[in-house]
């Protein structure tokens, strides 16, 4: 095996904060490593200056043998690096096999001028689709395929660029367990064929079915890089928190109230949901789960305004709800936390303390000009945050696009948690979050049901929502499937609701 | 996967949004022939389409430019400032058509090149470097011609009526404009690298595109046809005087959004620019023969302008609600069984 990249002592700061701290690794073709950590680890960071997309402040790096030090990621991209990040880089207004070729179209030569090869582009895109395991035509826009196809198309455009090294930053987020099984086959292939592959994922027994060596950070250092064999999924979490986690779900510390608090009746929104109906209770958590396409996002979204429904009634403390809008919804105090991040849940170039006052911004009016009370926000945004405990550097001046995700998704629950919510609506709260970033906000899952909110959790890990919840309803198709209480909770029942394969629709 | 059925379904109504603008095109021409029987005349339909290819060209331009999320709105001061420059030489040294041409067409893109410089290397938004520039081309054109009115000499206006086959030469240089910009736009690759910075620069940038080129060629193309469009106008009216071409950016502006360009780049194609062009001056020309009155006419035009970009911004709620993706059939189809295995990965511990 022969080494293909090397990084020496390289560091990196943003606003102050050192986010990686003199690192040196060794990335060897014919090999996965599977690189782990919490949020804010560093682990993007080390993967952005491979990429191209940050600059080191110190170290040096080495491709090949000869020395690397990309300025931005087309450099990364023509010496033979592909990154495929965690958010997507597809242009959604152009075709699939535009955004596979788009730097680098096959052209032919007609009198002075390079025309785009039509027919070269449609067949080999059909060629890397194939590869990937997506049958879709070439053609296609990106606006018209699903998160899932779209990371594969990402995938896809690496592949075409035959680069020696790979970055996968959580590729399989948004993909079914059918194509999270065809990457694997794929990533195992080209590690075959000689490529190198580095992996970055929170699911651990995943990095530790595929990778040859396991790297693990914590606080931007690297802690360990050995043969994955050392490794058991109880010593990385050890060494990625620095103490090992007994208790990965906080004890429930309140039981559900009586009194009613959302109660759906019959929503139905024609090819999306069909009569949903049920009840979500002051200070209960009730999970919904469901397997990808089957209707929890929308239904979420109808929740919270953002799409129409066509029959039923939503009512909230038994007030039925008739103008639904998102602006409405606040003022109901209903609280929605985006699968999104990056473009529903944020605004990515604005600072951290304005993003978190945003819901809130009209309670820090003071009459009567509504002229907004700096400090007054301020403090109940720094308040907010240290319930959180966000890592960041001077929150009115660092923006929200350079946190790392779960710094990031802090953000989006501490401006909800400033509008006093009664009712929270979680879709993925924890999706692309290392472990002990999920127990902080599972324990503030809990905090707000103790204080009398009721939580709506939604996620695709059954586990997550065993541990948390209690009550989950399944859906499946855009119905409701199955219900399950806290003491009927058994991962195989609640998985043959989600395929329909036992039970009637509640 | 009856997902990929749906999206493939041909749906009227869709179709019908998505050719908003055509659709308006012909109520608009209809009801104006129906109102005046003389507006249907081949005479007529030709002359309007040359009245708008001025328009037109510039339209094209500016269609390069609004894709990748930017704007141009110093095309007429360009105009201005081309035709004054190749006048002045045809004047003072019998410069022929066709050099005064090439030397209207450096000065155009130039000009663009200008303020392409600003808005790439100086980063300054081209709002406002356009702006600038739009005060300061025609600042230089007035001291240059010392605020006189240039008449032009007659090979000039001989070149302005040629012909072929009975269409004017300006149709002519609207059309092929049209064909190249097209053949840019949809088979260069710079052409999709427009649309892709159009759509997410930053992603642009990453995907390894050389952002900086694909803007910096846009401004010099919508400087190109600025001073194309100039020259072609200066060969119709024979003369060039302190208000040529005054405004024309916003006609420029407005009928490539009619034509389905949008504002925040990503989105349009030149057809568009064309139909909108040739939709403004058909309002014009179709105001005048119902001999509307003269200061109402703008407001109309105006009103026209608001209703189809209305019409537009309802088009895309609709066509995101026909493009939503179904989760389960709409028509009680049977559903094969597509489930995947089992998920149960997610398990960290």
């Amino acid at each position: 095996m022969t080494i293909l990249l090397e990084v020496n002592e390289i560091g990196k700061a943003f606003f102050g904060v050192p986010a990686v701290k003199n690192v040196s690794i060794t990335v060897n073709s014919g090999e996965i490593m599977g690189l782990i950590g919490q949020n804010g680890a560093g682990k993007s960071t080390l993967m952005n200056m491979i990429g191209g997309v940050v600059q080191p402040d110190s170290g040096t790096m080495s491709f090949e043998g000869l020395p690397y030090r990309p300025r931005n990621p087309a450099a990364a991209y023509r010496t033979g690096v592909a990154f495929i990040h965690q958010e997507l880089n597809l242009f959604t207004n152009l075709s699939i096999a535009e955004n596979l070729f788009i730097e680098n179209f096959p052209t032919r030569r007609f009198g002075s001028l390079r025309w785009i090869d039509r027919a070269a582009v449609k067949q080999r895109t059909e060629e890397m689709l194939e590869r990937v395991g997506l049958s879709i035509p070439p053609n296609f826009t990106i606006d018209r395929i699903s998160p899932g196809e779209r990371q594969l198309v990402e995938i896809a455009k690496a592949l075409h660029l035959d680069a020696p090294l790979i970055i996968l930053d959580e590729p399989t987020t948004s993909l079914t367990t059918r194509e999270t099984e065809r990457l694997f086959a794929l990533m195992k292939q080209l590690r075959e064929e000689g490529k190198a592959l580095i992996y970055i994922s929170h699911i651990l027994n995943d990095v530790k079915m595929l990778a040859d060596t396991i790297a693990v950070m914590r606080d931007g250092e690297l802690v360990a890089h050995e043969p994955a064999g050392n490794f058991d999924v109880r010593r990385m979490i050890s060494l990625m928190v620095g103490r090992s986690i007994d208790n990965l779900y906080p004890a429930r510390s309140a039981q559900p109230q009586e009194q009613p608090l959302l109660t759906l009746d019959g929503v139905t929104a024609k090819g999306v949901v069909e009569d949903i109906r049920f009840t979500v209770r002051r200070s209960e958590v009730v999970g919904m789960f469901g397997l990808m396409g089957s209707g929890r996002t929308e239904l979420a979204r109808i929740l919270f305004g953002m799409d129409p429904f066509e029959k039923g009634t939503i009512t909230i403390d038994g007030q039925r709800i008739t103008r639904f809008t998102p602006r409405n919804c606040i003022r109901q105090q209903i609280a929605f936390v985006t699968e999104n991040r990056r473009e529903e849940g944020l605004l990515m170039n604005i600072n951290i303390a304005e993003n978190v006052a945003l819901v809130a911004l009209p309670e820090f009016g003071s009459s009567p000009l509504q002229v907004i009370d700096q400090e007054k926000m301020l403090s109940s945004v720094s308040q907010a945050l240290n319930v959180l405990q966000l890592k960041s550097g001077d929150i009115t001046k660092q923006p929200a696009r350079s946190l790392s995700g779960g710094n990031q998704q802090k953000v989006v629950i501490a401006k909800w948690l400033l509008a006093n919510p009664r009712l929270f609506i979680m879709d993925e709260p924890t999706r692309g979050i290392d472990v002990g970033a999920k127990y902080e906000i599972y324990a503030l899952i809990d905090q707000l049901a103790a204080s009398g909110s009721g939580v709506l959790f939604i996620s695709s890990e059954l586990e997550e929502l065993m541990g948390v919840c209690d009550r989950i309803l399944v859906m499946s198709r855009g119905e409701i499937f199955g219900e399950f209480s806290r003491d009927q909770f058994n991962a195989e029942d609640i998985l043959r609701a989600a395929f329909r394969e036992q039970g009637a629709p509640a | 996967m009856n997902t990929t059925e749906s999206r493939r379904r041909f749906n009227p109504w869709s179709f019908l949004l998505n050719n908003s603008t055509l659709v308006l095109f012909l109520v608009v021409f209809i009801l104006f022939g129906l109102s005046s029987p003389r507006f249907f005349t081949s005479e007529n339909v030709i002359n309007f389409i040359k009245q708008a290819s001025f328009t037109g060209i510039i339209a094209v331009g500016m269609t390069f430019v609004l894709l990748t999320a930017g704007i141009d709105l110093s095309v007429g001061s360009n105009m201005y400032l081309s035709a004054v420059v190749s006048g002045l030489l045809m004047r003072s040294i019998d410069l022929p058509v066709l050099p005064a041409l090439l030397v209207a067409l450096l000065v155009g893109t130039l000009f663009g090149a200008v303020n392409a410089f600003c808005i790439v290397y100086l980063k300054i938004i081209p709002f406002m470097v356009t702006l600038s520039t739009l005060v300061i081309g025609r600042g230089i054109g007035t001291a240059l011609t010392e605020s006189q009115q240039i008449d032009l000499p007659a090979p000039m206006a001989q070149f302005g009526q040629l012909q072929l086959i009975g269409i004017p030469m300006p149709i002519l240089f609207f059309a092929l404009v049209v064909l190249v910009a097209y053949a840019i736009l949809t088979r260069l690759p710079l052409g999709r690298q427009i649309y892709a910075v159009g759509n997410d620069p930053e992603g642009a940038e990453k995907a390894g595109i050389n952002t900086n080129r694909v803007i910096f060629t846009v401004y010099l193309v919508s400087g190109f046809c600025a001073a194309l469009a100039g020259f072609i106008l200066a060969s119709q009216v024979i003369r060039v005087d302190r208000s040529f071409a005054e405004g024309r950016e916003f006609d420029a502006i407005a009928a490539s959004v009619l034509g389905g360009t949008s504002l925040f780049g990503g989105v349009g194609n030149v057809f568009g620019a064309m139909v909108g062009a040739v939709l403004i001056q058909m309002v014009q020309t179709g105001l005048q023969f119902n001999q509307v009155n003269l200061y109402l006419q703008p407001m109309v035009r105006a009103l026209i302008i608001f209703i189809t970009v209305l019409f537009d911004s309802l088009r895309e709620a609709n066509l995101a609600k026909l493009k939503r993706r179904f989760i389960r059939s709409v028509d009680a189809e049977p559903q094969q069984n597509d489930t995947a295995p089992v998920p149960n990965r997610n398990i960290s511990t």
